[in-house]
Formats: C-alpha cells, sequence, structure tokens
C-alpha cells in the first residue's frame, strides 16, 4: 500500500485549472520528485496535500486514511510535514523558537530535547545560531531552518518544494546530500519538488514530470535519464 | 506643577495603552484595523457599570465577568462580521466597511439601550486624594497606573513565553506557515480578539471610574486616540502600542497645561503626523527588511 496516494487531484484558482486530474503515489521509504517547469503545478500539488489550498475534485489518502477534506493545521499532526518554496519561517522569530515551533504540537519533552540535538547535528551552523533571529540567516541557512523546523514534527513524509531555489552550487549540492541522507538514514519518505531535473534524477527512486497541471511522464529516475524525448526537453542534452 | 502634569499624562496614558494593544493585536494578525474597537471598550465600560450596579456582586466579580462577556462579544464580531469576509479572500477594504458597520451598530445599540446621555459611574471605591510634595495623586490614579502596569507586563510575558504567544506571533507572521505547524490559526485570531477586548473592557471600566462617566460615544474619540497611539508606537508591534498610549497620553497632557486645554487633541495628532513623517513604521515598528 502507498503511503501517500493521490487520486485524480483537481485544483483551480477561481475559473482556471491549475490542476487537471493529478494521479500518483509515493511509496514508504521512497524519495519521489514530482518534476517541471515554472507554472506547471507542483507547488499548488503540495499546497493541496496540506490543504492550504482548496481542492475541485479527487482524493488524498495518507497511510490508507483519505485526508482529503482535513483542515489544515491538522495535516502536519498526521506524520506530513511541508517545507514550502520561499522557505515560510518566522523571521522575526530566532532559529531555536522556528526549530522549536516545529514541534508545536508535541508533547514528549525528552523527544523533542533528542530530535533538537539530531537537527543540530545534521545542520551544526543552526546550532551556532540558534539566538540568531531567523531572518537574518543567510539563503542556504534558511532553507536548512525550514527542513529542520519540518524535521522537528517528528514526520513519516517530507514534502519539500524547491530547496535548492536560488542556492550557489555549492550550497545546493550540500541540499541535495543532505535529502539523501534524510530519507537513508533517517528512513524519511520525501515528496521532492523540483525544476533542476538533472540533480533531482540522480537523487530519487522515481519521478513523475508535470505539464501544464497534468503529469506526462513517469517512471524510475534512471528510466527518465535513458528516456530521449526527456533528456532533451529537461535534462538539456 | 510639571510632575504632576506628567502623572495624570502616565494615567490616561495607560488606559490608551490597553485600548491600543486590541488595535495592534488584530492588525498584528489580520492587517485590518478593527474599527469597532472603540465601541468595544465603550461596551465593555457599560457591562461594568451595569453588573455592579444592578448585581450585589463584589467589584472584583463583577469586573471580571464584564471583562469575558466583552471578550465574547469581540469573539462574536470577528465570528460574525470579518471571518466569513476573510475565508471568502475578499480584501481588506470590505473588512474594513464592515468593521464601520458594527461600529456603528455599536454606538446606535447603546444610544438604544441606554440613552444618549452620560451615567455616573459607580464608585466602589473611595476614593482618597494624597498630597505629596505639593503633587495631588488618588488612590484611583494610583490603581489606574498600577493594573495597566501589571495587565502590560502580563501580556509581554504571555506574547513571548508561552506556547499560545509563540502561536499568535507565529500566525502574525504567517498564517498558511503557522497552520503548516499544527497551529489552529482561527482559534488563534479568535483569541486575540478576545483578550484585546477584555483589555478594553478594563480601559472602559478605569475611564468610568477615573472620570465617573460613561456614555455611548465615548469610543469614538478614545477609540482615535488609542488608534493613534498604535500607529505611534508601531502598528503590530505590542510594545509599540504601550510606550504609543504613555507618550500620547503625556503629550497631550503637557500640552494641554502648559499651552492649552483646547489643543489637547491637536497635540496628540501633531505628534502622531510628526513621527508618521519622520519614521513611518512608527517608534517600534517593523522596517519590512524581509529577506526573500
Ligand atoms: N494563488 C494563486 N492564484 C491564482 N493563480 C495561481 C495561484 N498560485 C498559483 N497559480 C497559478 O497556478 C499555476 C501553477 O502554479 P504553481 O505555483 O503550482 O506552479 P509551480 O509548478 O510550483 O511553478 P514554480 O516552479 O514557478 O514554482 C500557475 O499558472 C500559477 O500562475
Ligand atoms: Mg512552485
Amino acid at each position: 500500500m502507498a503511503m501517500l496516494e493521490i487520486n485524480d487531484l483537481k485544483v483551480k484558482y477561481g475559473v482556471i485549472p491549475a490542476l487537471k486530474g493529478l494521479t500518483f503515489h509515493v511509496d514508504e521509504g521512497e524519495i519521489v520528485a514530482l518534476i517541471g517547469a515554472n507554472g506547471a503545478g507542483k507547488t499548488t500539488t503540495l499546497h493541496a496535500i496540506s490543504a492550504i489550498v482548496d481542492k475541485s475534485g479527487g482524493t488524498i489518502s495518507f497511510n490508507g486514511k483519505n485526508i482529503t477534506n482535513e483542515k489544515a493545521y491538522k495535516i502536519v499532526g498526521m506524520g506530513i510535514a511541508h517545507v514550502q518554496e520561499g522557505r515560510g519561517i518566522f523571521s522575526e522569530m530566532t532559529v531555536l523558537e522556528n526549530l522549536m515551533i516545529g514541534a508545536y504540537l508535541r508533547k514528549d519533552k525528552a523527544d523533542i530535547q533528542a530530535d533538537l540535538k539530531q537537527v543540530y547535528s545534521l545542520f551544526p551552523r543552526l546550532e551556532e545560531r540558534k539566538a540568531q533571529n531567523a531572518g537574518t540567516l543567510s539563503g542556504g541557512e534558511q532553507q536548512m531552518l525550514s527542513i529542520g523546523r519540518a524535521l522537528m514534527a517528528k514526520p513519516r513524509m517530507l514534502l519539500l518544494d524547491e530547496p535548492s531555489m536560488g542556492l550557489a552550487p555549492v550550497v545546493v549540492e550540500d541540499i541535495f546530500r543532505t535529502i539523501r541522507k534524510l530519507n537513508k538514514e533517517l528512513h524519511m519518505t520525501i515528496l521532492l519538488v523540483e525544476q533542476n531535473a538533472q540533480m533531482t534524477l540522480h537523487v530519487v527512486n522515481r519521478a513523475y514530470i508535470m505539464e501544464n497541471g497534468k503529469i506526462v511522464h513517469s517512471g524510475t529516475a534512471k528510466e527518465l535519464r535513458e528516456n530521449d524525448e526527456i533528456r532533451k526537453t529537461y535534462l538539456g542534452l | 506643577m510639571f510632575v504632576q502634569q506628567l502623572i495624570n499624562g502616565i494615567t490616561v496614558g495607560g488606559i490608551y495603552a490597553l485600548i491600543a494593544l486590541g488595535y495592534t493585536m488584530v492588525y498584528g494578525i489580520l492587517k485590518i484595523v478593527n474599527f469597532a474597537h472603540g465601541d468595544v471598550f465603550m461596551i465593555g465600560g457599560f457591562m461594568g457599570l451595569i453588573l455592579a450596579q444592578t448585581t450585589n456582586l463584589p467589584i472584583w466579580i463583577a469586573y471580571p465577568l464584564a471583562m469575558l462577556i466583552t471578550a465574547l462579544i469581540g469573539v462574536l464580531i470577528e465570528r460574525i462580521c470579518y471571518r466569513p469576509i476573510r475565508l471568502h479572500g475578499a480584501d481588506a477594504l470590505a473588512i474594513l466597511i464592515s468593521a464601520l458597520g458594527v461600529s456603528i451598530f455599536l454606538e446606535n445599540f447603546a444610544q438604544l439601550v441606554w440613552g444618549t446621555e452620560t451615567h455616573a459611574y459607580v464608585q466602589k471605591i473611595q476614593r482618597t486624594a494624597y498630597n505629596i510634595a505639593g503633587i495631588t495623586l488618588s488612590n484611583i490614579q494610583i490603581g489606574v497606573i498600577v493594573l495597566c502596569i501589571i495587565l502590560m507586563i502580563v501580556l509581554y510575558l504571555v506574547v513571548n513565553k508561552t506556547k499560545m504567544g509563540m502561536a499568535m506571533r507565529a500566525t502574525s507572521q504567517s498564517i498558511t506557515s503557522a497552520q503548516l505547524m499544527g497551529i489552529n490559526t482561527e482559534k488563534v485570531i479568535a483569541l486575540t480578539f478576545g483578550v484585546g477586548s477584555a483589555l478594553a473592557c478594563v480601559a472602559g471600566i478605569l475611564v468610568g471610574t477615573y472620570y465617573d462617566a460613561v456614555y455611548p460615544l465615548i469610543g469614538y474619540s478614545y477609540g482615535l486616540k488609542a488608534f493613534a497611539a498604535a500607529i505611534l508606537g508601531g502598528i503590530g508591534s505590542v510594545p509599540g502600542a504601550m510606550l504609543g498610549g504613555f507618550l500620547l497620553g503625556i503629550v497631550e497632557t503637557l500640552g494641554a497645561g502648559y499651552i492649552s486645554t483646547g489643543y489637547r487633541d491637536a497635540f496628540a495628532f501633531g505628534i502622531l503626523i510628526l513621527v508618521l513623517l519622520f519614521r513611518p513604521s512608527g517608534l517600534l515598528g517593523k522596517k519590512h527588511v524581509d529577506k526573500v
């Protein structure tokens, strides 16, 4: 059974359709990517999963439970943590406060402290800057904070929206290494949204390629890397 | 004379600050100006008066009860008059118009029920005046100042040191991000209206007790002054509303005392205009340097 199962998902902004019936799934332990150009509907897909936008059709289920009509603030408690495009950190709170608010729904104090240690060991920079206002962090550090904050919710699945956006190539490599590590060592299931197809297809197990609110290709990373059409359009080869 | 005016200024300033907090907290979270807030302050004053006068409850029960009722009225206003518009995705202007509608409704409702005249307030505390080195101070005045300061300290601690306060601060920065953390933002918004309205009720009771008067249109002038105080301190900033309130109270009292009482309001709004000219974000407001 898939961990996240999305069936014929439709979203409209006003009368304009942004998602025109999306069907895909993510299995436990996988990293799956949604790849597509600007405006393809990747962010909208994640927003629909997190219930930030209203769905006009389709169903979403997580661990076999139908979550289509859940409220946005309930989703994280079900085990899905969302790292937003543009990071969505609380820039007027300290780094530590941002991390602690990630654990907002949790009551297990000792466990929270253990997870905080883990986040710090994953991103030592955050510990050095824990008392600093999050708004003063560099772009890469803000991305780390955003991922760290999501981990503080102790989720079963991470939704990552363009974590490489606006970052220098070395930092991007760093972030991708971390994503792989989260999956391999912490066994985190990940749905990754990216425009950077080249790099993404070297990190993920499978990918779906979106165009205009629809999935136009899907397959294992290897299959997609070897597909001529995809090499031409998305990998620029 | 100066110290006397200063103390009088701090007294009214504390009251402005209590009302200003309601404007600033709601603005901080929803980016709307709740123009009905001055009238909530008026309703709060009447609630205190009615409960203390018509029941035999001691004021330490009657006044908190008045706060509770006023808080509920504030929550209801949000629920009935703002939330449906907000969730419909309408812009701030629509909510502003709704707020003006609520304000007009409350003022007329109050006139209908309590008449247009000024009511003397219940005076359950015996007023005693002290004379210290030529300065006259009443126990009521001391009570007003002390209570304002205590409430502000409590509010400051709640906002900055509690989990609920963290949720409020998160919601004011981004409703979406706050929801993704698991925060029930609608509950936070309701709570914000409730707390702001309860503080306005305290201000209403204090004004009633201090000036021995409450009337249906009292919220107009106090609301406007408190709103000016919130802007002065930097709207959206809790410490800003406190500072703005005290400053406004002191400036207008000193101005009225030294220059002319006729210009009391002119001083208040004069300082507001000056601050807005030279520091548009207010004294403690953020200057919007969000990193992208
Ligand atoms: N809030 C909104 N209101 C109206 N239209 C929107 C809104 N958000 C997105 N859209 C539209 O929906 C479509 C999909 O947008 P979406 O943000 O999901 O794309 P994306 O694949 O994430 O793009 P990018 O790579 O640029 O982030 C676009 O045409 C966009 O203009
Ligand atoms: Mg996007």
